[in-house]
């Protein structure tokens, strides 16, 4: 018998989501040593979620603190919409000699590339939001990866008597916070090799408190 | 597709060997297929007896350690490796297991270079390979020494540097003195003295060369009294001459000489005995080029003829200074013999410029050195900081006396300049009309630094109170001591003064222990070793021979053994001081050597942790001479 809810058609979505979907419906979570997470940056036209596009996204992927430098990803996005006040912060001109794709494009490698990584990012809600509105934008649905935020990891990882919800870490504080050398700030995969590396140094210290589990990972 | 990661991977290993040894696409090629590894204090890169990876690798960020464990399982720690060091080399050359284990000493980012990439790109360059095994073989075959690690570029780079001399077409001398084989030996002997030669090339009347004659056979046949002094040169001379091609490198005329065990080859038109005389390649000759003796370095500066020769000459004190560091010669003695090289420079210059002026100088002149090199403190290229004192003329011939110094001094200031001595920044120097006057007009500039003392007073005082005389009359350096010591005596404001200069900069250690590094501008976050530490410590000393009245003493290092010698009771005070002023200079020196710069400016993140205490040692000292400066001059009410 069916029951009428599931007979209400089922959205048809392109191959290479169900591709990616798919990945989800396994095994329960591995350890912490063997998952592979991926830590991305985007760049934008501005913070307006409705309004703006991603430039550039860049991400690196790595499994028990190894990061493999071929195995980087590094898009930028042809957009009808530009911003010139915002150049001076990510450097990205609209004619330029990068080599451009279309939203499109960039969604199919992305999806294929992140697969179901555990996603870093910093101030994670952003990136997300900016991706999920460019996925609906071409009839896909929602990303359904676990996203871990390295700024308030990084609250959480600090002693109880710091621990303030109001901070509000930037990723310039996080760099000096845990001596992260600065290279290739406010470039997509330049900000992505930083928050990786920030996120490895937390880990490092939750391991130290013995606190490297997924539940507090997670937990927000 | 661009991968920025990998741009910025290749931008740190191309200042590191051996991959600076490579170009930049190559290089770009290898830092695409980079493991990035991230550390944390005692992670293990791998063990001994761990099959061999894939990879080798190269420190980016904090230091990894590497041990051997013995049989009674004991660690000993054979290197630490810094920020670009390689390590874990052995499967690149060999593929066999570890043989020792590599651990991070501190959190750390280490760069896993993949070896099968690295070895299509640098399939055959013989220099990565020879850094390499050089690498490999200085941390595999005599792993016990704690500082083994620094040594990797001891080995290496002093050969390295000789190495490209030694395949270099050696300079021999062009146009060498000739005679014929008539010429007496007498007159030989003239022109060679007058030339300031060892030998003399015998040439027949097709310009020829038939025979040599140099000082020992002058000495054997003609001083031992075989030969009379008239005798023709072709009773005398060895003949045949070995010739060889002008196109000789500095390895094959080293070869020739030892093989016909002689000093002198001729280099002819076709190499061969029958051909015109071009030059002479003498021993001396491939020495410079090599580079490693002091004394043919001098030689070659009191010959030079152009600036362009004295400033290969100063250059190659360079490569000698390092070498001298790398064997850890005393510092007191390379400080004599590099002030030796640099005064020698000064004077060669000086009597240059005289022959470039249209007439002699009017009057009798000194030249005097100041600031570190009138301390003979001077190691690497500095600052120029000069004076010059001229004989008292009648006030009508003042000015034109003085312009003539200012003329000569401005090419003299120049040729140093173009040499590799800076001008000096607040142009002290002695083409500046105030730093070029007569010797009263000096006394009067002394006696007012010293009676009348304000901020711009000492500073030019901690200055020009260091001088010693380069070139020219030795009477106007005495005088002016004299009238010096004669004023301090009248004066203790004076002291004051300096006293209070000389306690300018603290501490060089903050709160917690911690170095102070400069604030802001271009250095901000560097170490200022020049500021913090060794100008206390040149303040101190000045300050204190001053006031003993002690003359003719100004290196920094020897004031303060004088000073123990006279004080026994702050003997052991004044002697770490003396130590630690040498220690400090010798480590700005191989910063300077490291960075080709004056090495004021030090990167601690640089430093091993080891250099780092050593360091904090030196710092002691600074502080308890400064607080004895405090108390001799009853300082608190004055600061």
């Amino acid at each position: 018998m069916k029951l009428p809810w599931f007979n209400k058609k089922r959205k048809e979505y392109p191959d290479f989501w169900n591709t990616y979907v798919d990945k989800f419906n396994k095994h329960p979570k591995e350890a912490i040593q063997n998952t592979r997470f991926v830590a991305l940056d985007t760049e934008t036209t501005g913070f307006n979620i409705k309004e703006d596009r991603i430039l550039s996204i860049g991400a690196v992927s790595f499994t028990n603190k190894v990061i493999q430098v071929n195995k980087s990803l590094e898009l930028y996005l042809r957009q009808a919409i530009f911003k010139p006040e915002t150049v001076k912060i990510h450097g990205l001109m609209k004619h330029s000699d990068l080599e451009k794709i279309s939203e499109l494009e960039a969604i199919k490698i992305f999806l294929d590339y992140i697969k179901d990584a555990v996603l870093i990012a910093h101030h994670a809600n952003f990136d997300r939001n900016m991706i999920n509105e460019m996925l609906l934008r071409h009839n896909l649905g929602s990303l359904k990866n676990t996203f871990i935020d390295t700024g308030s990891l990084y609250n959480k990882s600090k002693h109880i008597i710091y621990q303030n919800h109001l901070n509000h870490y930037t990723l310039d504080d996080l760099c000096r916070e845990l001596n992260v050398p600065k290279v290739d700030r406010h470039t997509a995969t330049g900000d992505a090799l930083i928050t990786a590396f920030v996120f490895l140094k937390i880990l490092a210290r939750l391991d130290k408190k013995k606190e490297l589990k997924w539940d507090y990972l997670l937990k927000s | 597709m661009k991968n920025s990661i990998a741009e910025r991977v290749c931008d740190f290993l191309i200042s590191y060997p051996p991959f600076d040894k490579l170009n930049e696409n190559d290089l770009l090629e290898i830092a695409k297929e980079v493991n990035i590894m991230y550390l944390e204090k005692g992670d293990i890169v791998f063990s001994k007896d761990d099959t061999y990876h894939n990879y080798f690798y190269i420190v980016r960020n904090g230091a990894v350690s590497l041990y051997h464990r013995t049989n009674d399982n004991k660690m000993n720690m054979v290197s630490i490796n810094d920020a670009g060091d390689i390590f874990g080399v052995r499967p690149l050359i060999i593929e066999e297991n570890y043989k020792l284990t590599a651990v991070a000493n501190e959190e750390s980012i280490v760069y896993g270079i993949p070896i099968e990439i690295f070895k299509s790109v640098t399939n055959n360059n013989v220099k990565v390979y020879k850094y390499l095994i050089t690498s490999f073989a200085s941390n595999a075959y005599d792993p016990y020494t704690a500082e083994e690690n620094e040594k990797i570029f001891i080995d290496y780079l002093p050969n390295q540097s000789n190495d490209i001399v030694f395949f270099q077409t050696a300079n021999y001398t062009k146009r060498p003195i000739t005679c014929t084989s008539k010429t007496t030996s007498q007159e030989a002997a003239v022109k060679m003295s007058k030339h300031k030669i060892g030998c003399i090339i015998v040439v027949n009347n097709k310009k020829q060369p038939v025979g040599i004659i140099t000082n020992s056979d002058l000495k054997n046949r003609i001083a031992t009294g075989l030969f009379p002094i008239n005798t023709p040169v072709a009773n005398i001379m060895t003949s045949p001459v070995i010739t060889d091609r002008k196109d000789i490198t500095v390895a094959q005329g080293q070869l020739q000489m030892i093989k016909h065990s002689i000093g002198h080859l001729c280099i002819t038109k076709d190499g061969t005995v029958n051909s015109k005389l071009i030059g002479v390649l003498t021993h001396h000759d491939i020495l410079v080029d090599l580079g490693n003796n002091p004394a043919f370095i001098l030689k070659e500066i009191k010959r030079a003829k152009r600036t362009k020769t004295l400033r290969s000459a100063r250059q190659k004190t360079n490569s000698l200074l390092k070498s001298y560091l790398d064997q850890n010669i005393p510092l007191s003695h390379i400080l004599k013999l590099v002030s030796k090289i640099n005064d020698a420079v000064t004077v060669r210059v000086i009597e240059l410029s005289i022959d470039k002026m249209p007439s002699p100088p009017p009057v009798k002149f000194s030249w005097l050195a100041i600031g570190s090199q009138g301390r003979n403190e001077q190691l690497l290229f500095t600052d120029q900081d000069n004076a010059l004192v001229f004989e008292d003329v009648t006030e009508d011939k003042y000015e034109e006396t003085q312009n003539y110094f200012l003329e000569l001094s401005r090419l003299i200031t120049k040729s140093l300049n173009k040499i590799g001595f800076e001008y000096c920044e607040a142009d002290m120097m002695a083409s500046n009309p105030e730093w070029c006057k007569s010797l009263s007009k000096w006394k009067r500039q002394f006696t007012d630094w010293i009676l009348n003392p304000n901020e711009k007073a000492i500073l030019l005082s901690s200055i020009f109170f260091d001088y010693s005389r380069i070139y020219g009359d030795k009477n106007h350096e005495d005088k002016l001591t004299e009238t010096i010591y004669k004023t301090l005596g009248n004066t203790s404001l004076f002291y004051s003064f300096l006293g209070k200069d000389a306690l300018k900069s603290p501490s060089p250690l903050g709160f917690f222990k911690q170095f102070l590094v400069e604030q802001n501008g271009e250095q901000k976050n560097l170490f200022n070793i020049k500021k913090r530490a060794l100008m206390p410590l040149i303040d101190a000393a000045r300050l204190l021979t001053l006031s003993k009245q002690i003359k003719g003493v100004n290196n920094t290092a020897e004031r303060y053994e004088k000073l123990a010698e006279l004080e026994p009771a702050n003997k052991e005070l004044f002697e770490s001081c003396s130590y630690a002023f040498k220690a400090l200079l010798k480590f700005k020196t191989k910063q300077g050597l490291m960075h080709n710069d004056s090495g004021k400016f030090i990167k601690l993140e640089s430093l091993s942790k080891e250099e780092k205490l050593k360091l904090r040692r030196c710092f002691k000292p600074i502080n308890e001479v400064q607080e004895s400066i405090k108390l001799r001059f009853s300082l608190t009410n004055f600061m």
